[in-house]
């Protein structure tokens, strides 16, 4: 089986800090810790897993900047086989329509049995496979959390609803699954996985390689746009217990009991 | 200003909580507009959940077809296509079958798409200003999205004050025989549902509930130990059960449990949407966590900086010395 991965690069939330830049216009992006989304860690061990099973080539794909390729040969030391990077200035401020429009473009330029993107990335947006699908008119299911091959033209896979319950479904090939966490148990990296394929070349393209013209990506191509970031107020806030870790202890127990916390 | 459909999601014969959010979301697009709905299923259960929105959508557009008896998102979006007036504004929640349908049918209509918003601050000559969330909930954005060639929206359940007041007096109009062909390659086959695992979670009223911020498998006998202290239940947030480190069955959120306890301490959880999701009952929320940015403290009654590591083993000597 052919296989295609989409991953993005992103800030890891649970190492960082996230904070609102001066003007608003971004977060702070000094200092920031990379990694690669989460949910396409799980999708490309997915994709390993089904390859061991079935043979076939995993290829690891995403749309970025130069900075965007330590992830792809982190997803390549865990096995993948190839990694394409896609990089113009020309897809800069793209949507979620515009970044699924340059993903089909070099699904195309292949022929694919199944393409595998994260159900959601940094913005939690969930959007560009269910689109990446319905551009290509192949079939569609998100959050997978199963995937069973039936035969060369149909798996069947579970979908996470909500309360934990598992939907069933048959999917005919090809299609596109964002994959949801918990699906597998992705495999370590190590410095010299990664050392491996320090030296392997990745094609990158851009554009004009794919075909496509400026005005469908990119901020020209955008119905959605971004305008400021700031700092959410959702509710009233906590009381924050400060002072020594005496003090803040003795209160919080005064709490407990208070609310019935303590037994 | 195009024709805003909200899409009404059921289960039994009962319309979920979101029918109404959607329909305070539609009228924060336009005040003054007659907002309709779309329910699409089949037989009686259908029936009902359409008479019932009637009390609060101007139209009901019912779609009524042996083949959406499960919602299959792939199946009810070419329905959608077929049947929706092109330029139309489509709300719907996001929930596991909105993020399923809503990305594809936007570009099925060749409309705007913006999703898991959580407020809408009026409409500036075709741009929609929105309110979404990234990073988990670290920092908001302000977004507009062009509708001027309609637009999808997914809304973040629980964000919008459902609009009771039933004041419609709209009718079901049957759109069944405009569905068109509803071949799709995706077949729904059956819902497995989630194991039940050796503790309730639901039933406790003290919940000690432990997030990515426990670092190692090595440490959950620190939150053990304390819940033991304090006469409480071990919980957790998603991560820990993806690391299975923990039962599916302890983790609290949407996709996993719903619990009502008395307090809830969550210890090294940043506070998603998707978790706090799960927590009702308005408990009384602690939250631990060395960030003094992070989401949860916004919903937390009292809330400590400090590394759970090192606190949370205080907290038990100290409970344990009374
Ligand atoms: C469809 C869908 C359904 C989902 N359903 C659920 C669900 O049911 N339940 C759920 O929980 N999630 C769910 N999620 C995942 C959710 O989006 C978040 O990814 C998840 O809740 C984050 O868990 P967390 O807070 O433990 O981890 P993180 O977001 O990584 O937060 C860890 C926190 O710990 C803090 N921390 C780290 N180390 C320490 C330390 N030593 N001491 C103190 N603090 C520390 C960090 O500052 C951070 O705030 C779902 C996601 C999707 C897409
Ligand atoms: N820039 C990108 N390059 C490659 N894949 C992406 C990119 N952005 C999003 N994706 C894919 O789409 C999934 C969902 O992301 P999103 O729709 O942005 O929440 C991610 O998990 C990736 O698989």
């Amino acid at each position: 089986m052919e296989i295609l991965v989409c991953v993005k690069r992103v800030p890891d939330t649970s190492e960082n800090e996230i904070s609102v830049a001066g003007d608003g216009k971004d977060i702070q992006r000094d200092d920031l810790v990379y990694s690669v989304n989460e949910w396409d860690n799980y999708a490309v061990e997915e994709a390993i897993q089904i390859v061991d099973r079935a043979g076939g080539n995993v290829t690891v794909v995403t749309v970025g900047g130069d900075d965007s390729e330590e992830i792809l040969r982190r997803e390549m030391a865990m096995g993948a086989n190839n990694g394409i990077l896609l990089k113009d200035d020309a897809f800069e401020g793209s949507d979620g329509k515009g970044i699924a429009t340059i993903l089909k473009a070099v699904a195309q330029k292949s022929k694919y049995d199944l393409i595998l993107t994260g159900a959601q990335a940094d913005a939690g947006a969930a959007q560009v496979g269910g689109m990446l699908a319905a551009m290509m008119d192949l079939p569609y299911a998100s959050l997978v959390n199963k995937i069973e091959i039936i035969d060369d033209k149909k798996l069947k896979i579970g979908r996470e609803i909500e309360g934990g319950n598992q939907e069933m479904n048959e999917i005919n090939l090809p299609c596109v699954l964002s994959i949801q966490t918990g699906i597998n148990e992705p495999r370590y990296v190590g410095i010299r996985g990664i050392r491996k394929v320090a030296s392997v070349e990745i094609p990158t393209y851009g554009a004009g390689d794919l075909g496509l013209a400026a005005s469908a990506v990119g901020v020209a191509g955008a119905k959605v746009k971004k305008i400021d970031y700031f700092v959410p107020v959702l509710g009233d806030g906590a009381e924050m217990l400060e002072g020594s870790n005496e003090e803040i202890i003795a209160k919080l127990i005064e709490l407990l009991k208070a609310k019935g916390g303590l037994k | 200003m195009a024709q805003i459909f909200a899409y009404i999601t059921y289960k039994g014969s009962v319309a979920d909580d979101s029918a109404l959010e959607l329909l305070a979301a539609a009228k924060k697009i336009d005040a003054a507009a007659k907002i309709n709905a779309v329910v699409a299923g089949s037989g009686a259960d259908l029936n009902a959940v359409c008479t019932a929105m009637a009390a609060s959508y101007n139209e009901v557009w019912k779609i009524d077809n042996a083949a959406m008896a499960y919602p299959n998102a792939e199946v009810i979006r070419k329905a959608l296509v077929n049947i929706l007036p092109a330029g139309s504004i489509v709300l719907m929640p996001h929930d596991t079958f909105g993020m399923d349908l809503g990305p594809g049918l936007s570009i099925k209509m060749n409309a705007g798409f913006a999703s898991d918003v959580v407020g809408i601050e009026g409409v500036d000559a075709n741009a929609l200003k929105l309110v979404r969330q990234e990073f988990g909930g670290q920092v908001s954005t302000h977004v507009t999205c062009d509708i001027s060639g309609g637009a999808v929206i997914t809304l973040r359940p629980g964000s919008f004050q459902a609009d009771e007041s039933k004041s419609a007096g709209g009718q079901v109009v049957d759109k069944s025989a405009n569905a068109g062909d509803l071949t799709v390659g995706r077949k729904f086959l059956e819902v497995v549902a989630a194991e039940v695992g050796d503790v309730d979670i639901t039933k406790a009223e003290v919940l000690v509930s432990i997030g990515r911020g426990i670092e190692d498998v090595e440490n959950i006998g620190v939150a053990q130990e304390l819940a033991e202290a304090m006469g409480a239940v071990v919980s957790c947030s998603r991560p820990i059960v993806d690391a299975k480190w923990m039962e599916k069955s302890r983790q609290v959120g949407t996709s996993g449990q719903t619990v009502k306890p008395k307090v809830y301490m969550a210890m090294g959880i940043s506070g998603s949407f998707q978790h706090l999701g799960g927590i009702k009952g308005n408990p009384f929320i602690v939250a631990v966590n060395k960030n003094p940015k992070a989401p949860i403290f916004q919903v937390a009654d009292v809330g400590v900086v400090a590394n759970i590591l090192e606190f949370m083993p205080e907290l038990t000597e100290k409970i344990k010395e009374m």
